[in-house]
Order: C-alpha cells, then structure tokens, then sequence
C-alpha cells in the first residue's frame, strides 16, 4: 500500500513498539481469563494488576482509582450517565449536569439523552479562542448542576483549559467535576492527585490516542464519586464495568502510558517545533489559525483556507501523501461544520474549511516542509478553480 | 511431553488461534488506522477490514452483515440488548421480562438492574437436567412481556435450550427475543434466518478470537429496535458509540470464520475426547454428570464427585485448569447457582468440576486428566469420615448433626 505521512494522531495512533511486544505474550500464550483460579487466571490477573499500577502512575492516581473500560466513549458514559443515574436513586429525578459547548460527542450525547429523560443540560460558552468563557461558567455554577464536564484539550483546535481553577470555582456548590483527558494524556502533564485536590473528581483516558491499542480505556475516579455502572454481570471493576477483562488491550494500554509520560517532555518539544513550522508556513499562506492565542496541545493546528472547502482540500491533500481530518474523526462523516467552531463564533463559511493536523512522534521536518508544499500547490490550484467558476 | 497444567477451561475462554493472532497484528502496526477516519487510506483500510469481519461473523449464523452491531464483548451485548429493547418498548408493549434462573450473570444482573427501574421479573427454573421447556415459557408468557431472555448453550453445564420452540411462541406473542449465544458459537450449527430470534449476543474471545470484542444481532426483518446504551459519534447505526478497535474486530471475523469452516469436524474430535473423559470418570464410584448429556455441546462435561470436598479437590488437581462454578464467579466459594437451580445439594454443587474441551486438546491430555482424577479422588476419600460411613452402608441425609 502506498503510505501517505500521516498528520492525524487526534484521531488514532499507530501502537508503539513497546506495547505492541508487551501485548503479544497475551494473544497466544497467556492467553488466560483474569477471573479464572488456575494458573492461566492468576498469570492474566497479574498482567492487569501491573497495568493498573502504570496507567496509575502515569496520571498521578492510586490503582483502585482506574476502573478499565473499552476505550473513551465508553469511560465518558461512565462518568455522565453512571454518575446521573446514581443522583437520581437520591434525588427521584436526573439532575442539571452543565458541559462545555466543545465536548465531544460521547460527553455530549450521553448529556443530551438524560436531558430527554427528565433532566436538564445547560452548556457552558467558550471564548472566539475556544475558552471557557470566565463569566458564563460563573453563571453555570450558580445554577447549581450536579455534574460538571469540561474537557481537559479539545480534540480539533487542541485547546487546553485551565480545569484546576474551574474545578477551584465550582467545588463550593458540591457538583462532580469531570474532565475528558483523552487528548491530553502524552502531550501535556496530567496529575489528577493535584488536579483532585483543586477539585477534579474524575479523568477519562483512552489508549489508542498515545500509542496503545484500540479497545482499552479507564475512567479515574475519586471514590467518593456515586456512580451506577454502564455494563452489569459478574461484578468486574468493583462492580462498575462487568464483563472479562481485554487483557492484551489492557498491557497495551499500561506501556504506552508509562512510556508516553516517560517521554513527554521530549516528545512535547518536539512536536512543539514541528507544530510551529506547520503554523508559520500556513500563515504565510493566508491560513486563519483557530485558537491560535490560545494555551493548545503542542502537536495540533486547527486551521482554514478562505474560500476553501475543507473537506475539498483535504481530499487533495489525501492524493499529494498527506493523511489530516477536517474535522474530528468520529462525526467525520457529517457534512455539518464543526459544533467547536461553531460555538467560539466562528464564521459558517470559514468553519467548512477547517482542516486539523495532529503531528505524532515519528512525523519529520521533511514531511512538515513536504506537506507545506503540497498545500501551496493544492492552494493556487484550488483558487483558481475558484476564480474561474467565480 | 505433556504441558502442564492442562488447559480444560475452554468455556471461561480459549487461546486465540495463531491464525486469527496472525490476522490481528498488521492492524495494531501499519493498518492502524481509525475506521471513522474518511479522509485518508488509514481510515478506508480499517474501515473495510471492519466490514469484511462483519461479513464473516454474519456468515456463521447466516444473518445478513448489517444485523450485526460491534461491542467490547458478550456482556455489553446482554446489557444493550435486554436494557435497549426493555427501555424501547416498555411503552407500547409492557415491563413483564422472562428470564431463566441459570442464565449468566450478564443476563441476570441486567435484569435485576431492571427491576430497579420497576420492571417485574420472572426467573424459570429449569429441568433437573438443566433444561427450559417450551411450555414453561408458554405458561410464564403475559400480554405485556417485552423480553424473553434464553440462553442458547449454558456456559457451566453446555446444555443447549430449546431456542427454535421458544423463538415461536415469543413472536407470536410479540414479544422481543434474546439469546445470549456467547458459548454456542463453533460449537453448534446456528441459522438466523430460521430462528425467529430478535436479538442474539456474541463474545470473540469464547471462540479463539481475542478477548475485548463481541457482537449483537439486531434483527432488521421484523425490525427490532433498541435504546442505545452507550452513545457519541454514532457509530454502528448509532446504537453503540465508541472507535471501532479494529484489530480486534478483524480477529473477531476470521475466529468466525474459522468456526464456520472447521465446526463439523473439529466437534467430532472432541465428543470423541469429551466421551473418553466421561468414560474414564464414571468408573470412579459415586460421580454424577450434570446436566443433560443429549442435548449438550460436545465440549462440556460438568461432574461432581460425591463425598469430596471441592475446594480440596481444586487444589489436589492442579496440574489440570478446569472450574467449579463459572470463571465470572468462580473467585467466589459459593456453590455454583447454576446447579443449585438444577435441584443439586450444595454438597453435590460443591464437588463439581466444569471440563471444557477444545480445539487444542490432546487425547494424551485427558488421559493424564483421568488418571490424576483416580488418583486424587481416591486419596481424598480415604481421608473422608463421610466417605467411610457411606462405605459402611449409613444413609447420610438421616444422620442429625449436632450444632456446634
């Protein structure tokens, strides 16, 4: 197969060496069920047990705080729906549970869905830099919403927000705050014991975004957080996740945590130069750069080309050996323009144009300086399709 | 050379073959892209490999591939299924479910879950031989039973429910039905578009595929419809969100399809090993099958051993992997429910043994099984005072204990 370079690790990653070598003993010879009593069992159990101690390490947690999930939607889920659904044995109804306008889908939708059972959602406004906007998260937290989400990095401008210090504001009125970290784990530090003590109650992480495999996942949860589990039978993760553990996902998933912080600060750097390059190139080319101000992941450009269609370019670029997504991955497939862009106020018409490019460890300054390029040419050819139809 | 411990543990899960490992690896390396992914071959490639495992997993229980839905194993399948239909049509049809009291705990919990929420419940006891007749469905079916969950073979006794006579009455009925399938697959000829089943659960990792992918039939002909559980991008017709895990996916397909290919006489070989191992066990005195023997996957014999004490027996055998109970709650001492619910003493319950064989048993294997089990049982007994009173001819179950 012809292999383009691929600029669209917000999307997925390729499983680094390492997990992969960590995970292989478990698809053939140790290939035991983790509850069964015999040996096979207990050689699985010990696997998961290691890999609970390195997810946990990574992000700055004690193991029994990692409940393993199959991946993030599933972890977000969690969190929304469990921790809604145990309010309401309380309460008798779903309480207000208030998300930031940028969430992705699988916090989004589980939100809306308990909305149309009977409880309310409000969402929380962002900045035209895709920041929380101070002022309308005041205003949230004196609704008094049971759950607060917001996420920790945006999947498609790379935007961080400061979550310590809303958590800080919020931690008076008593709500759950949770923070989706899928993006973040890797690419910048992430301590839930500090984040906890600011008032984070709960991190959602995924694999397969830091180089481990697909189908593993884990909400870090403080234990005084009620949740109901998603998934019943058999009692698997202190009862909140039944069902047999994925032991290859699992090892998988314990290496490349600990290998991604392990060289975070090297890796940031890097990306951080590459990223730059990318942007200044762009730029140059008369790109709008979304969230530029703004405190953003190191690898991610979120950009639009006047006049443009990002979906358009990006199918170019696709045939000049460029992979990027104009848009997240998973609502790739709806013709919409981005809900984030959207929601910092974004033009319509500009926000159709938006392409994302996600740099990983193994890009290289040839394929920045190639994928620039590539644009450049895709650019003029494009515009001046444009101009004639024009 | 023999390796030990002997895997007979089949049913708790299975090695993943070295042809479906095979399959899997190039998508954990260069095909690692996300299937959600338009806009590059990383993601088309993905895509396509989903679809085509799709294809195979439908295949095996001839269904068409868009009836199969992807999840992260058996259980989630049980809980979306059961929960997804409950919750759909609890409106329009009634919150009355029907379920058997030996079914697994993803099947039991989930509806226990649902008695919460104010559903009622009904949990058949089976036959002393582990099976569900029709006519018991029938007499427990009401105007306002939305699901009736079976299971087709069971995981600790592989007894296999009459689904094809249940599936009639249900859809006359009108009433939703699940089979829980996640030990039936490979191990017995199942036909979707003969079965009037609604829904039907799937686990990889019980049919030499990887753990941490299953899959639910969803019937589209007369469509079935569901309430998602698990929601976000809109993956899989929106009944269930998250990125597809490709690899285990492809692994999921070519375990089916091998299954497909090789069923007939790959079960063959193993009623002929499950037969010696019976054989060879019934010779020791006082040992009972449980579970009836006929209506069974060739791959299970469950057996207790009188006047044992089962967990001394579990450490005497160590050299063999088998359960008592099943694997999801065999961490617990409790007698299995499972033939408690078949009408067996705890006594018999406890000193029950789950041999599960598989694609990768030896006939040398259960034979050094068989000797050790002489062995050991013997040896136990002899230090068994019950052992010895019934050896001297005293009718235990009129003996008055004391208290202590």
């Amino acid at each position: 197969m012809f292999a383009p370079a691929y600029l669209d690790h917000n999307a997925t990653t390729p499983v680094s060496s390492a997990a992969l070598e960590a995970m292989l003993p478990y698809l053939r010879q140790q290939f035991g069920n983790a509850s069964s009593r015999h040996e096979y069992g207990r050689e699985a159990r010990r696997a998961i047990d290691t890999a609970r101690q390195r997810v946990a390490q990574a992000v700055g947690a004690h193991p029994t705080e990692v409940i393993f999930t199959s991946g993030g939607s599933e972890a977000n889920n969690l969190f929304i729906k469990g921790a809604a659904i145990a309010r309401r044995t309380v309460d008798k109804r779903f309480p207000l549970v208030a998300i930031s306008a940028i969430e992705h889908p699988c916090v989004r939708e589980p939100a809306r869905q308990l909305a149309k059972a009977g409880g309310s959602l409000r969402e929380i406004a962002v900045d035209a830099e895709c920041r929380i906007a101070s002022a309308d998260f005041s205003t949230v937290i004196s609704e008094q919403p049971a759950l607060i989400s917001v996420m920790l990095a945006n999947n498609e401008t790379g935007a961080v927000q400061d979550i310590a210090t809303l958590a800080a504001m919020a931690a008076p009125t008593g709500a759950w705050f949770h923070s989706d970290a899928v993006q973040a784990l890797g690419k910048i530090p992430v301590d839930f014991r500090s984040l906890n003590a600011a008032g984070v109650h709960a991190l959602t992480f995924s694999a397969h975004k830091l180089g481990g495999p697909k189908g593993a996942g884990a909400l870090v949860v403080d234990k005084r957080v009620e949740l109901a589990p998603l998934i019943a039978g058999g009692g698997h993760e202190r009862g909140l996740r039944s069902g047999t553990e994925n032991v290859p996902a699992i090892v998988g998933f314990g290496v490349a945590c600990a290998e991604a912080v392990e060289r975070l600060q090297q890796n940031a750097q890097r990306l951080r130069a590459l990223r730059d390059e990318i942007e200044r190139g762009l730029v140059q080319q008369g790109a709008a750069i979304f969230a530029a101000t703004a405190d953003r992941l190191p690898n991610t450009v979120y950009f639009s080309l006047s006049g443009i269609d990002g979906e358009t370019l990006v199918a170019k670029l696709d045939r000049a050996g460029y992979a990027v997504a104009s848009g997240a991955a998973c609502s790739s497939a709806n013709p919409e323009p981005s809900h984030v862009l959207l929601s910092m106020g974004i033009e319509p018409a500009l926000a159709r144009g938006a392409v994302r490019i996600s740099l990983g460890p193994n890009n290289t300054n040839a394929e920045i300086a190639g994928f620039l390029q590539a644009l450049a040419a895709t650019r003029t050819n494009l515009q001046s399709l444009t101009a004639m139809v024009g | 050379m023999l390796k030990l411990p002997i895997y007979l543990d089949y049913s708790a899960t299975t090695p993943v073959d070295p042809r479906v490992a095979a399959k899997m690896i190039p998508y954990l390396t260069e095909h690692f892209g996300n299937p959600a992914s338009r806009s590059h071959p990383f993601g088309w490639v993905a895509e396509q490999a989903v679809e085509e495992a799709r294809e195979e997993v439908a295949k095996l229980v001839n269904a068409d591939a868009k009836d199969i839905i992807w999840t992260s194993g058996a259980t989630e399948s049980n809980n979306l299924a059961i929960k997804g239909a409950a919750h759909f049509y609890a409106g329009t049809k009634g919150k009355h479910i029907i379920t058997v009291s030996t079914e697994h705990k993803a099947v039991l919990d989930t509806v226990k879950e649902l008695e919460r929420q104010g559903f009622e419940a009904t949990y058949l006891d089976p036959q002393p031989d582990g099976l569900i007749t029709a006519d018991q469905i029938k007499a427990a079916l009401r105007k306002d039973t939305v699901v009736v969950s079976v299971m087709a073979v069971n995981n600790e006794i592989g007894v296999i429910q009459p689904i094809a006579e249940i599936g009639e009455i249900c859809r006359a009925n009108g009433t939703i039905f699940h089979v829980d399938a996640a030990q039936a697959t490979g191990k017995m000829p199942i036909d979707l578009t003969r079965l009037k089943v609604d829904l039907m659960s799937f686990s990889a990792h019980k049919t030499y595929g990887p753990k941490g992918v299953g899959a639910l039939y969803v019937r589209r002909k007369p469509r079935v419809r569901l309430e998602a559980q698990m929601h976000g991008g809109g993956h899989e017709r929106g009944l269930r969100s998250g990125t597809l895990a490709t690899h285990q996916i492809v692994g999921m397909g070519e375990a089916f399809r091998l299954a497909r290919e090789e069923m007939a006489t790959e079960n063959e070989r193993i009623r002929m090993l499950r037969d010696r191992l019976m054989k060879g066990l019934m010779d020791i005195e006082e040992t009972y099958v449980n579970g009836d023997i006929d209506h069974r996957v060739p791959h299970n014999l469950n057996v207790s051993f009188n006047f044992v004490e089962g967990e001394s027996l579990i450490m005497a055998i160590k050299d063999i992997a088998v359960s008592s109970g099943s694997a999801c709650t065999s961490a617990s001492l409790e007698p299995s429910y499972v033939l408690r619910a078949l009408g067996r003493s705890d006594e018999l319950a406890h000193s029950s043994i789950r041999f599960t064989i598989g694609r990768f048993t030896t006939e040398e294997e259960i034979d050094f099984t068989v000797k050790l089990l002489h062995e050991k049982i013997g040896k136990l007994r002899e230090l068994s005072p019950l052992w010895e009173m019934f050896q001297d001819g005293i009718d235990l179950s009129t003996v008055q204990w004391a208290a202590h």
